[in-house]
């Protein structure tokens, strides 16, 4: 997201049949549509004209703003008289849009502060004034171009932050401590040969005593907590030999201090602290994302929606509103229930919920689905399901049961540490136990020597060997536009035997092109892209794209559901479906298409295919290379998946699937023991990315989908699929090698330490040559990745 | 050797300081956003020459 801004284009003007704003294809000069005019007249009017060049992608197309919302409802009072609205920012394609959006609000007479965080996608916004303004606000960022969602604030202050600020003040406090006591350590050490005096040497164990007990004592807290619930249900984790070494020294260390001893292992125990807690909080970084994400769902399906009642339309959440109630639903809005339409033509466009690219038309007694958006003309929709019930709902329980699933999955780093904390334990106490009996220490030395024992096994390199992996890999696959968001996701994915794809969006681009057409279709071409140009049907859109210099014609009259009309010079011109041409059977070959009639003449017919991505036939050869199974899913008809299939050479592949069957197929290859990766972007996806191995989504996908993905590609490249494949298989390799690495060190480490033969000198070097060891090697991945590079 | 008597609190306290500052940060929120705040200082500001848009 970021690397994209830095490039800021220079500046752009408005392209010949391109919409300034937005980039869609239109007549030169010229709006696409009311939207995205009054969202470039805002912004020349805010005097952020700048917007326009620093941005990396196109803006979103704005939807015509939304009926007033009662924002007022979510507005916090603040102590000091102003007040406070937290709301999800959604579309959002870059740090130009952060710019965009806080500029354009902070221009705003009264607001004191507007804060968009580019990772939650939230934006917060304090006011002096009444809380009624809070509408007018959120209209300025909708009337930009981006939809705003209420966030519930009982959920703003999830534990989530909270623990990553506790970690990130405990590791400042353990790496002060550390580097200190590191200082007066070295000293004694080297005063071990040089004849530091016995004075000096105490003095110098009671500072590192001073600093250490209360810095352990503060940043040792979350592995205590831990170590303690732990133990009081009975379990054993990496935390509990953690607490038990890092306490154990510090207690011995003390007795030590007491009788003068040579030997204080203060800077061993701060310092292993320091290197959990930097690996313990790099991985609270890396899952941050995925319970983001969760608050996100819940503020999507809680989208207001217009309410027809008898006293006028009220505007409130989908979620409490009754079936048999009546909903407005305007065009260009993204239909908010399950319900019939009651009144009006249009079509909706419902690709993200069934993968089918053209829209439907809908007329009275039509069905329409929560997640549809209505292209054309309003509705009037009578809700017959809402929330859980809807088609959506549904998706989302099938979403949780996705979830619960994957959480089974147990984590290698989890794996070594189940059986690693007991043997750590049991070396410990019979190392005490065999110094204590068959060796002649007294026991202050044997517990010297088991705490040792617990401070050289304490699991410092492998607490790092993983989330160092993964942080190497997470920021290299960054750099090749690949978001990675579920911290498990390079593991599961390390595995993969079978690459499932959707078809709409995924393997293709998910937009309409015109097939070129013929000698006739071309004289006819400038003609009809006029007329198409006052449409934002998809395939008008695709026509217009075709013939970029047509200027908008005049008198063009709109047929929802239908068409479009025109007064021609040799009478009344039509473009749209067979039947509104007068065609009486429309061909079948797989195709979408537009006729087009005039007075006296045969019609026309405009063909139209969804192409695939510029890559996807390299994509594929080189995935089948690699001897994986490719399989293709998709909700769309048989003949068009057919066509995508044959043409990239998939022979296993199924159409017209539902949601559900979508995951059930994914469940039934899991059963046979197959590890997937589902490609896919649409809300029909979600189910099914959920319950595989692991997840692609491509950034053009749904807001949920994105959400449920493991990772989530930029562009237009489906390359992304290999990489990402990769990159998560050569960063398996060198967490095994970590791991490997941190267990031979323990095998030399840990009998040197039985032998009481590890001296605070040895503990440290020990301790923090293997971090670093753990550490490079995980860089390796990142440097690969840039001579790969040309 | 009496110096350390001098060197070492004054290294504690140039540390505490440090640390202050970072516990500090935190709370601020300086840490918040990582990704943004990278991009945001590239923008030019456009507050000033705002505000006196909006005054005169």
């Amino acid at each position: 997201m970021t690397a994209q801004a830095l490039q800021a284009l220079p500046a752009r003007p408005a392209l010949a049949g391109a919409c300034p704003h937005c980039g869609a294809p239109s007549a030169a000069g010229e709006f696409c549509c009311t939207g995205c005019s009054t969202a470039y007249a805002l912004i020349r009017g805010l005097g952020l004209e700048q917007y326009y060049q620093l941005r990396s992608n196109a803006a979103p197309v704005a939807a015509d703003a939304d009926a007033d919302v009662d924002w007022s409802e979510f507005v916090t009072p603040l102590p000091d008289g102003r007040s406070r609205l937290s709301v999800l920012v959604g579309d959002m394609q870059c740090a130009a849009c952060l710019w965009l959006i806080e500029h354009a609000l902070r221009a705003q007479p009264g607001m004191t502060s507007a804060q968009l965080s580019s990772a939650t996608r939230r934006l917060t916004m304090e006011w002096t004034g009444p809380a009624a303004d809070a509408s007018r606000f959120v209209q300025i960022v909708t009337r930009l171009g981006y939809r705003c969602l209420p966030v519930d604030e009982s959920t703003v202050q999830a534990d989530g932050v909270a623990g990553e600020r506790e970690l990130l003040r405990a590791m400042a406090v353990a790496g002060f401590a550390a580097a200190n006591i590191m200082l007066l350590s070295v000293s004694v050490w080297s005063g071990h040969g040089d004849g530091m005096g016995v004075y000096t040497r105490d003095l110098f164990h009671g500072i590192s005593a001073l600093i250490a007990i209360p810095a352990i004592a503060y940043a040792g807290r979350p592995f205590f907590r831990s170590a303690f619930n732990a133990l009081r249900h009975g379990r054993t984790n990496m935390d509990v030999p953690i607490s038990i070494g890092v306490t154990l020294a510090v207690v011995v260390s003390m007795a030590e201090v007491m009788r003068s001893g040579p030997h204080a292992y203060f800077d061993a125990a701060i310092t292993l602290l320091f290197f959990l807690l930097v690996g313990r909080f790099l991985d609270l970084r890396a899952r941050g994302f995925a319970r983001r994400t969760a608050q996100q769902l819940l503020a999507w399906t809680n989208r207001p929606v217009a309410v027809l009642t008898a006293a006028g339309v009220i505007q409130r959440p989908a979620s409490r509103v009754a079936a048999g109630e009546r909903i407005l639903v305007a065009a260009g809005e993204r239909i908010g229930v399950d319900g019939l339409v009651q009144e009006g033509v249009s079509s909706v466009d419902a690709s993200l919920l069934t993968g089918e690219i053209l829209p439907q038309s809908v007329a009275p007694g039509a069905m329409v689905y929560a997640g549809a958006t209505n292209l054309e003309a309003p509705l009037t929709v009578q809700a017959t399901a809402v929330g859980a019930g809807t088609l959506v709902g549904e998706m989302t329980r099938l979403l949780e049961s996705a979830e619960q699933s994957r959480s089974r999955f147990v984590r290698l780093a989890e794996q070594v540490a189940r059986w690693y904390a007991p043997v750590v334990h049991v070396t410990a106490l019979l190392s005490f136990a065999g110094w204590m009996l068959l060796g002649d220490a007294d026991w202050r030395s044997a517990v010297l020597i088991a705490a040792a024992v617990l401070i050289i096994t304490c699991p410092c390199a492998l607490a790092l060997a993983v989330p160092a992996v993964q942080v190497v890999a997470s920021s290299r696959l960054m750099r090749s536009g690949i978001l990675v968001k579920s911290a498990t996701a390079l593991e599961r994915a390390s595995a993969i035997d079978t690459v499932i794809f959707d078809k709409t969006g995924t393997l293709t681009i998910g937009q309409p092109r015109l097939v070129p057409p013929d000698a006739t279709g071309q004289v006819l071409l400038p003609v009809v892209a006029a007329m198409a140009a006052r449409s934002r049907h998809p395939l008008c859109r695709a026509l217009v794209a075709a013939c970029p210099d047509a200027v908008p014609a005049d008198h063009v009259q709109e047929h929802p559901g239908q068409g479009l009309s025109m007064a021609g010079a040799d009478g009344e011109y039509r473009l749209g479906n067979a039947g509104f041409a007068g065609v009486p059977v429309s061909a079948r070959d797989g195709c979408s298409e537009l006729w087009f009639a005039r007075p006296g003449q045969l019609p026309y017919r405009f063909r139209f295919r969804d192409s695939l991505r510029s890559d996807a036939a390299a994509v594929i050869g080189q995935l089948r290379d690699q001897g994986r199974r490719l399989v293709i899913l998709s909700g769309d008809h048989a003949d068009a998946v057919a066509e995508v299939a044959t043409a990239l050479g998939i022979d296993d592949w199924r159409a017209g699937l539902t949601p559900k069957a979508k995951a059930d197929f994914i469940l039934a290859l899991k059963d046979q023991g197959r590890r997937i990766l589902m490609v896919g972007d649409g809300l029909n996806d979600a189910a099914a990315l959920g319950f595989a191995d692991a997840s692609l989504s491509p950034a053009t996908g749904m807001d949920i989908t994105q959400n449920v993905a493991d990772a989530v590609f930029q562009g237009e490249k489906l390359g992304a699929v290999p990489e990402f494949l990769g990159v998560a298989e050569q960063s398996q390799r060198l967490c095994r090698q970590n791991i490997g690495f941190s267990l031979v060190y323990n095998m030399f480490a840990v009998p040197l330490a039985i032998a009481g033969m590890v001296t605070p000198l040895i503990a440290a070097v020990a301790m923090s040559s293997s971090s670093l060891v753990v550490v490079a090697n995980a860089v390796r991945l990142g440097l690969s990745a840039r001579k790969a590079r040309p | 050797m009496t110096i350390l008597l001098l060197l070492i609190p004054a290294a504690l306290l140039l540390g505490l300081i440090g640390v202050w500052a970072f516990l500090w940060a935190i709370g601020n929120g300086q840490f918040n956003d990582l990704d943004a705040e990278g991009a945001r200082v590239l923008f030019d500001d456009a507050d000033a020459r705002l505000r006196e848009r909006r005054q005169p």
